[in-house]
């Protein structure tokens, strides 16, 4: 069978360029985040880009504790606390029952994005499974957003599943013994979301240094029809210990140095963009280390904890079946002790 | 051990149907027309939404069915479906409920007027699919009106009533209705099922009014409070519960009004209380042995009578005072567990003695914990339990003991 089902309901046609993004703010004045919070902003974006006709549901997190507190918040359209892990049944509870209102006439019918946000910590460790569940309901349009601020934040920077190796959190911290306590390699969230669930019609990573263009992956996302996914990376200054000016700087190193590769899965075609593109069609990638020794949580790497990160970097790029992506080799590798 | 129960009169258009109290269940839910429904299995429960299935797929309701991935996410999709106007349904078993544990904990402060049934079910480890009351009992501090139903058809009509209860604005808190697992999830009896157009009567439709979620209505739902409100919350949740008083009371009158059956007293049945010496008491379906042995000793003689709780929360105070206060004798037998509690007692039987500790007649109360994991309370369990109670009337006292039935020792 060639052709992909679909319950779109809306256009909501992409962005040509920043003059023509709309001025309006749904997510103003209020919050509470830390000078420099990229995650913040990509509240901003996301409610920008999907306009006033939306419900956000948020987990539990920096997005909650600190940016939606009783009488200050900063949303404009509807907004609903859901649980740490609940994104995924946040969204599709929502959705449900906006679609069975609208079903029997008890609802005007129009398209309500649905979108539920969640951190690394809520989606890609504690979540994952309600994500993954509500991915395969696609009856349901909604959009679950990844904000990646790589640890659990919000409770003192905890090192999650998401966190990259060696960064030094609250749990991970470097001692005169054991140098690296995070020896975990971060999870390959979206890529294995967009691999395991072959009827979501999209899941895409961004990152809100490349403003437009994340803002139109939204749009893209709540149009399409179905359950989508979409991770973002966002800087923090709090938890990776930066000054709080080189959050943007850090967004695109990470893009640069092939680390955060910006790719969208849309009907089972990837499509590496932006500078993920030129890296993928073999255009040099900066080195790791211009991206690690900005940032406080990789001050204690040596040159060999460097070399180590380079060359999983390089790997990902060099060996992987569909780089930056899908972490399947295309040949079979020696095992050797555990250091 | 045929127990004499009143025959319900059908009454016009009402159809007799012989089903398991969770086909029972799904009579209503489809009478009520709910919207949402999750799904996810675990024995006994799950008869429920099995019936559920059933019914939409052959087009006696429309509703959204979703299979969830766990009893988390089954019961976060509904809370988040009733905060934009959905009706909706969910249930448990057992671990399945404690599985869940975080997200009961959010609806009642969210008041979300969800109903769920829950097939009472023991408690893992180790493994047993018999009936005990600790899982539904364990949200018992958080905002749940909890009630126990003892028949197929009372399971119907609480049903009905619960949705009407719970969507009250005055309350806006979710409903559990526990059903003894095997004993009445599975077991058929007749039941009266009555027409829509008196369901329609009965049960307005849901209105969240201002709380509901949607772009015309841009309100934020729990955003973090901290010191600053959580006490003020506390105590809203607290009042929606004291105003179920009231609302309950009002929803059976009605219930009355329109079905033409339903009990005058919705907190608690009473089985020969009227001249009883001893009352004994019990959640669920334990009333069927209970009864069949208070008849037989009353064949002898012996005044004996039963209580039978339905609603635990709110709980009854003064109603459940006055009727154990004419007693000289109390037994509750407890179909649950509360180790390191207060002698050692089941649940109910320490809620009865906190109730009556001001009142001004304090009749001995014997504390008895039986019928774990489904094992069968005998008769012979309930000839000793009223022995004790009658030992302990002439005394004058009881002891504080807290006295297993039929356990091998
Ligand atoms: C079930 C549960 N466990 C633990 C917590 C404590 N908690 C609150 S916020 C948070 C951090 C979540 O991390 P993440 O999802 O990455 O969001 P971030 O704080 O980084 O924005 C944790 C663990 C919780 N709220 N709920
Ligand atoms: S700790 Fe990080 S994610 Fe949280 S508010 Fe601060 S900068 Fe933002
Ligand atoms: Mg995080």
């Amino acid at each position: 069978m060639a052709e992909v089902f679909t319950n779109a309901t809306q256009v909501l046609q992409g962005f040509k360029g920043v003059k023509k993004v709309s001025v309006e703010e749904y997510f103003t004045s209020g919050h509470r985040t830390c000078q420099g919070c990229e995650s913040a902003l990509v509240m901003r974006l996301m409610i920008k880009a999907a306009g006033p006709r939306t419900i956000v549901l948020g987990a539990t997190g920096c997005m909650y504790v600190a940016n939606t507190t009783y009488y200050t918040t900063p949303w404009v359209v509807p907004w609903m606390h859901t649980q740490l892990g609940s994104s995924g049944s946040a969204a599709l509870g929502t959705a449900a029952g906006l679609k069975a209102l609208m079903k029997k006439g008890r609802m005007k019918a129009e398209p309500i994005n649905v979108i539920a946000f969640c951190g690394d910590g809520g989606g890609a460790d504690m979540g994952l499974g309600a994500i993954s569940a509500t991915l395969t309901h696609k009856e349901y349009n909604c959009l679950i957003l990844l904000y990646d601020n790589e640890s659990y934040a919000n409770t003192d920077i905890q090192a999650s599943g998401s966190t990259p190796y060696g960064a030094n959190t609250t749990f991970s911290p470097p001692g005169s013994v054991k140098r690296i306590m995070h020896n975990r390699w971060k999870k390959n969230t979206a890529g294995m979301l967009a691999a395991g669930h072959p009827e979501c019609r999209y899941v895409a990573t961004v990152d809100a240094s490349y403003a437009v263009d994340m803002m139109n992956k939204v749009r893209k996302a709540l149009s399409i029809g179905g359950p989508t996914f979409i991770h973002s990376f966002d800087p923090c200054p709090k938890g990776w210990d930066f000054d709080p000016m080189l959050s943007h700087e850090l967004g695109e190193l990470a893009v640069e140095t092939g680390i955060f590769p910006l790719y969208e899965v849309e009907d089972g075609v990837v499509r590496h963009y932006g500078k993920t593109r030129a890296i993928a069609e073999g255009r040099p990638r900066k080195p790791v280390r211009e991206y690690l020794l900005k940032q406080g949580r990789f001050a204690h790497f040596t040159e060999e904890d460097l070399d180590y990160f380079q060359a999983k970097v390089d790997e990902m790029w060099e060996k992987w079946e569909i780089p930056g992506v899908i972490p399947f080799w295309k040949e079979k590798r020696p095992a050797v002790p555990m250091p | 051990m045929a127990v004499e129960t009143k025959t319900i009169a059908a009454a016009p258009g009402d159809t007799e149907m012989l089903i398991s109290g969770s086909e029972a269940c799904a009579e209503a839910l489809a009478l009520a027309d709910i919207d949402v429904v999750t799904a996810y299995p675990i024995r006994p429960y799950d008869t429920v939404m099995q019936a559920i299935a059933k019914k939409i797929a052959n087009g006696k309701l429309v509703a959204e069915y979703i299979v969830a991935e766990g009893e988390h996410s089954q019961f976060e999709i509904v809370k988040h479906a009733s905060t934009v106007g959905a009706r909706v349904f969910c249930g448990s078993s057992g671990v399945g409920w404690m599985y869940a544990m975080e997200c009961l904990t959010v609806t009642p402060p969210l008041r979300v007027p969800m109903v769920a049934m829950v097939g009472n079910r023991a408690l893992d480890d180790p493994g047993a699919f018999g009936v005990e009351h600790n899982d539904a009992l364990v949200v018992r501090d958080l905002g749940w009106m909890l009630i126990w139903v003892d028949t197929a058809q009372e399971m119907l009509d609480t049903a009905l009533l619960a949705y009407r209860i719970a969507e009250d604005r005055r309350v806006f808190l979710p409903i559990a209705i526990s059903a003894d697992g095997a004993f009445l999830t599975h077991s058929q009896a007749l039941v009266q099922v009555p027409t829509k157009a008196k369901v329609d009567r009965f049960l307005p439709k849901y209105d969240r009014g201002d709380l509901q979620l949607h772009p015309d209505n841009p309100i934020t739902v729990a955003p973090q409070a901290n010191e600053d409100w959580v006490i003020e919350i506390r105590r809203q949740n607290n009042e929606a519960m004291t105003r179920a008083y009231t609302v309950i009371e009002e929803a059976y009158a009605d219930f009355r009004k329109v079905f033409g059956r339903g009990p005058d007293n919705p907190w608690f049945e009473e089985y020969m209380t009227a001249d009883a010496e001893v009352i004994l008491m019990g959640m669920g379906t334990i009333s069927l042995p209970l009864k069949v042995g208070i008849r037989n000793m009353r064949a002898q003689g012996k005044k004996v009578g039963l209580i039978r709780p339905r609603w635990f929360r709110p709980f009854p105070t003064e109603k459940m005072v006055a009727a154990l206060s004419r007693a000289s004798a109390i037994g509750v037998i407890d179909r649950d567990y509360s180790f390191g509690s207060p002698f050692g007692s089941g649940v109910v039987a320490n809620e009865v003695r906190a109730a009556l500790y001001n009142a001004d007649k304090r009749p001995p109360l014997l504390s008895f914990i039986g019928g774990l994991g489904g094992r069968e309370v005998t008769l012979e369990d309930v000839y000793k339990t009223a022995d004790m109670c009658f030992a302990a009337a002439t005394a004058g006292k009881s002891d504080l003991k807290t006295h297993w039935l039929g356990v091998r020792e």
